[in-house]
C-alpha cells in the first residue's frame, strides 16, 4: 500500500494562545504497574501498595516519572501528528497520581519561532491535574514543518538545535 | 565509588563518570509496550510505511530514552541490585542524606533512537548547593546530567535531573512522602 503522510500542522497554522485538545484518563493500578514495567522501573512503590503506604507514606502506588514523560509525549504528538519532533521537555513534580484519580492534561502554546538553522518550533505549557490539583507541570518545545516540503526529522548535526 | 564526601564535590563537578553501555539493544517490543501503556497511537511507532516516509525507518519515542539505560533487575553474577543514576546514590551516602526526591527533569532530544541501537551513557555532576532547609528537611540540591550516545558516537539525548537529598524534619512519615517526581530511591 502506498500512502503519503502529510503534516497535521505547519508552523504558520499555530499561534500563541492556541490550546491543545484536553486529554482525560482514569488511572487504575494497571495503568501504574504497566507504565512502571514498560519503563523498566522495578521499584516497589510503583507496584506494591503495602510498600507505598507503609514505607513511602503515600496513599497508594503512584505513577512513575518516565511513564509521565511518555504520557506528555503522547499528549503533544496527538496534537502535532507524526511530523512533530520533540526538542525538549522539562517537568516539575508537584504531587503524585494514584489509582482512582482521573488525570487531565491541558496545554497551550506560549511561543513560536524559527531557529538560526531554519527549524520551526512551538513552545507549549502543559499541566497534568487531578481535580483542582496540578500534579505535574511540563514545558515542552516541539519542532513543526515550516512548509509542506519541510520535515524536522530530516535535520541532523548543525541543522538540529533542540 | 562508595560515596562522595563534601570535600570531593568541587573536583567532581563537570567530570564524566559511570560510562556504561546499555545491557540490551533498543527493541521494538518495549516500544510497543510503552506506547500501549499510554495509548500512544502515533503511526511512527506502529506503521512501518509512515516511519519510512517521515523518519527514514522505525524509531523509538524520544521520551523513552532512559528506558534503554535502566539495568536488569537481576543478571548472572550480579550480587546486588544495579542502580541507575549512581551519582545520586553516591551523594546521598557520601553526604549522609538518607532521603531524596527528584524535583525537576529536563530531556533534550538529538538524533532519533532506533531499534537495534545500543546506547552508551555517562553521568556528570553539574552542581551541589549549600545546605538548605525545605518542608521535607535539611539537605542539599544537586543537578546531574546523563548523556546518551548511540553506537556511532552520535549524541541522542541529554537528561538533567535536579535532586534534593535530605534528613527528615520529623518522625511523621507523611512529612517525607515522596512526590511523583522521586525517581531514584527516596524511601528505599
Amino acid at each position: 500500500m502506498t500512502t503519503k503522510t502529510t503534516p497535521t500542522w505547519l508552523l504558520g497554522d499555530v499561534h500563541v494562545g492556541d490550546t491543545l485538545p484536553e486529554l482525560a484518563y482514569p488511572v487504575t493500578a494497571t495503568t501504574v504497574v504497566l507504565g512502571a514495567l514498560a519503563a523498566r522501573d522495578w521499584r516497589p512503590m510503583h507496584h506494591d501498595k503495602d510498600f507505598a503506604v507503609n514505607r513511602n507514606g503515600t496513599r497508594d502506588i503512584f505513577l512513575n516519572t518516565p511513564n509521565q514523560a511518555a504520557w506528555f509525549e503522547r499528549f503533544i504528538t496527538d496534537w502535532t501528528g507524526p511530523y512533530g519532533r520533540l526538542q525538549r521537555m522539562t517537568f516539575r513534580m508537584l504531587g503524585s497520581v494514584f489509582p482512582g484519580d482521573t488525570m487531565v492534561f491541558r496545554g497551550a502554546v506560549t511561543d513560536t519561532g524559527v531557529d538560526p538553522a531554519g527549524c520551526g518550533w512551538v513552545a507549549i505549557d502543559i499541566s497534568l491535574s487531578v481535580g483542582d490539583d496540578a500534579k505535574t507541570t511540563c514545558k515542552a518545545r516541539v519542532a513543526l514543518p515550516v512548509s509542506g516540503q519541510d520535515n524536522p526529522w530530516r535535520r541532523k548535526g548543525d541543522q538540529w538545535q533542540p | 565509588m562508595s560515596g562522595i564526601g563534601v570535600t570531593d564535590i568541587e573536583g567532581l563537578i563537570g567530570v564524566e563518570q559511570y560510562v556504561e553501555v546499555g545491557e540490551f539493544p533498543v527493541e521494538q517490543g518495549y516500544i510497543w509496550t510503552t506506547c500501549s501503556s499510554v495509548e500512544n497511537g502515533n503511526p511512527l511507532f506502529w506503521d512501518d510505511q509512515v516511519a519510512k516516509e517521515v523518519t527514514g525507518g522505525p524509531i523509538a519515542p524520544p521520551s523513552m530514552v532512559s528506558v534503554w539505560f535502566r539495568p536488569h533487575h537481576w543478571a548472572p553474577g550480579r550480587t546486588r541490585a544495579a542502580l541507575p543514576l549512581q551519582i545520586h546514590f553516591d551523594l546521598k551516602e557520601g553526604l549522609g542524606l538518607p532521603e531524596a526526591v527528584m524535583s525537576d527533569n529536563t530531556m533534550i532530544f538529538h538524533e532519533p533512537v532506533r531499534p537495534g541501537d545500543i546506547l552508551r551513557t555517562s553521568q556528570i555532576l553539574r552542581s551541589v548547593s549549600a545546605e538548605k532547609t525545605t518542608r521535607l528537611g535539611t539537605g542539599r540540591f544537586w543537578v546531574i546530567d546523563v548523556e546518551y550516545q548511540n553506537q556511532r558516537g552520535e549524541l541522542v539525548a541529554v537528561e538533567s535531573y535536579t535532586g534534593f537529598g535530605y534528613g527528615r524534619a520529623g518522625s511523621d512519615a507523611a512529612d517525607a512522602a515522596p512526590t511523583a517526581g522521586q525517581k531514584t530511591g527516596a524511601g528505599q
